[in-house]
């Protein structure tokens, strides 16, 4: 209980690089789901939509990819990215473009595969209307989309949540360096491993915020679509 | 629900988004600057970043964080810690994932120089290792002839024993007195963690049992556990430090002048000093030792 009042006293203490550190994990998450969004939503929208050879494998595909361990994602990225790797002339590892190279491949599945099972929710009909109107397959893609949005920011809220609460990537690709790449969830490994379970606690809290601010948003979006 | 509403959820959360990314942005960025503001007069190396892998204990006892602004005030260049073990250390150094190394496992260190992974190294300092466990010392350790003697007293009383098992120096250290003890440690007292080192005197104190630290962890950590030194003074757990930096023929994003920079500011007077002068609690946890 002591821990938990040290944690709130910390939080509105303004400490630095408390804030820094939300600020940063912010920003790494922010932008991998961005990235992952960009291929992830237009994949999800495709699986729907494709009447193709195989497709049942490429489901099964990317929702098996879905449930790699954040680890097994950070090692094969790292394998990339390191110096000796095909990537390693970008100076991406230990850097913040890693980090977010790494969780934008741990959501870029996950955003293709809920995208893909929202839209089944979606009227049937809407597809045939627009293929018997004779749309090409980039027009309905954009109307799918579109019309599916409330299932695809579901699918995005989850994939920004996924990214923020995920700490296997970023301690490996990041390397949990001060004032640089350390995010909210390394920090929480480092401090809960030292022993100072009060700073621990207290970033806990702002991810517990975050993951509730999520929930929020995407109840709000569900509720849209109904 | 009608439509303009509808819109505006989904309009609220897309705003909501960009507005967070910019305050974030802004502010993750902002700090950084203010952690990399440079006074007036301090020099300004062209590729400013070094990467330094080192060990959990130089960083967890807090010497990094006490020496590196001293660094970075003499030479210009920040340097990016990557605390790990020393055996993750080496490969890191291996893979050329880092530019200099801090490491505590001397056979390891001459075999990545003898196979040309490293360009220069030189000792740095040193402290021990200590047998922690339950201030009530239930195996019996204290007054074991050596540390081979108090290993075989853990064996043989099945004493909960925590050990690093992610081959850092602490664990190969570890390795090699359960090795002179003739004993093959195996069992439910004996458990192997794969954390760095403050976790495990924290495991070891949640399960009342044992762990092999090195004493610059311990002095950092010992005031959040109950335990106290059972063991020590065996000159076999004599603990040296060496600083390495990477051969730089490896690859071309090697920071090479930076890394020389750091071993040689670290084995210099002032980072000898230095060393030396850090203390927690009126203790010394590393003395130096570089010998010209």
């Amino acid at each position: 209980m002591d821990s938990i009042i040290g944690a709130f006293a910390l939080l509105a203490g303004g400490e630095r690089e408390v804030w820094w550190t939300v600020a940063t994990s912010l920003r790494f998450s922010l932008w991998s789901t961005l990235l992952a969004v960009i291929p992830g939503v237009p994949l999800g929208a495709a699986l729907f939509l494709g009447r193709f050879k195989g497709k049942r494998a490429a489901v099964a595909m990317v929702n098996a990819v879905m449930a790699v361990p954040t680890v097994v994602v950070g090692l094969f990225v790292y394998s990339f990215i390191s110096r000796s790797g095909p990537l390693g002339g970008l100076g991406l590892l230990y850097a913040p473009g890693g980090v977010i190279l790494g969780q934008a491949a741990l959501a870029f599945p996950l955003v293709a595969a809920m995208s893909y099972t929202g839209l089944q929710k979606l009227d049937p009909r809407y597809n045939e209307t627009l293929l018997t109107l004779g749309a090409g397959p980039w027009r309905r893609v954009l109307a799918i989309v579109r019309e599916g949005r409330y299932v695809i920011t579901q699918s995005v809220l989850a994939a920004f949540g996924r990214v923020t609460g995920e700490v296997g990537v970023s301690m490996m690709l990041g390397g949990n360096i001060r004032w640089y790449t350390r995010t909210m969830t390394t920090t929480i490994a480092l401090d809960a491993g030292k022993g100072e379970f009060e700073r621990a606690l207290s970033l806990g809290i702002v991810l517990l915020s975050v993951a509730l601010a999520i929930n929020f948003l995407s109840h709000l979006a569900v509720r849209d679509a109904a | 629900m009608n439509l303009s509403t509808k819109r505006t959820s989904v309009r609220a959360a897309a705003a909501l988004a960009v507005l967070l990314l910019g305050a974030a942005q802004a502010f993750a960025l902002g700090g950084k600057e203010q952690a990399q503001a440079a006074p007036a007069g301090r020099p300004t190396p062209a590729n400013p970043r070094v990467r330094l892998a080192t060990t959990t204990s130089t960083e967890n006892s807090g010497l990094l964080t006490y020496l590196l602004p001293f660094f970075t005030e003499d030479t210009g260049y920040t340097v990016d810690v990557v605390a790990v073990g020393t055996g993750a250390a080496l490969k890191l150094g291996e893979n050329a994932d880092a530019d200099v190394l801090l490491v505590h496992a001397r056979a390891q260190e001459d075999a990545f120089m003898k196979a040309g992974h490293g360009a220069t190294r030189r000792d740095v300092m040193y402290n021990d290792f200590i047998v922690v466990g339950p201030a009530s010392d239930p195996a019996g350790l204290k007054g074991s002839a050596d540390s081979a003697a108090a290993f075989a007293k853990l064996a043989a009383a099945q004493a909960q024993f925590v050990s690093r098992g992610d081959k850092s120096g602490t664990h190969v250290k570890e390795l090699d007195i359960w090795k002179a003890a003739k004993i093959v440690p195996s069992g439910s007292w004996y458990k192997e963690a794969g954390q760095g080192m403050e976790q495990v005197i924290i495991m070891a104190d949640g399960l009342q049992g044992y762990a092999l630290a090195d004493r610059g962890t311990w002095i950092a950590v010992k005031d959040k556990t109950s335990l106290a030194v059972c063991y020590e003074g065996d000159a076999g757990l004599f603990n040296p430090y060496g600083v390495i930096t990477v051969n730089p023929a490896k690859n071309v994003a090697i920071n090479a002048f930076g890394a020389k920079a750091f071993l040689e500011w670290l084995t210099s007077e002032r980072g000898q000093g230095l060393i030396a002068s850090y203390k927690l609690g009126g203790q010394t946890l590393f003395f130096p030792n570089y010998k010209p």
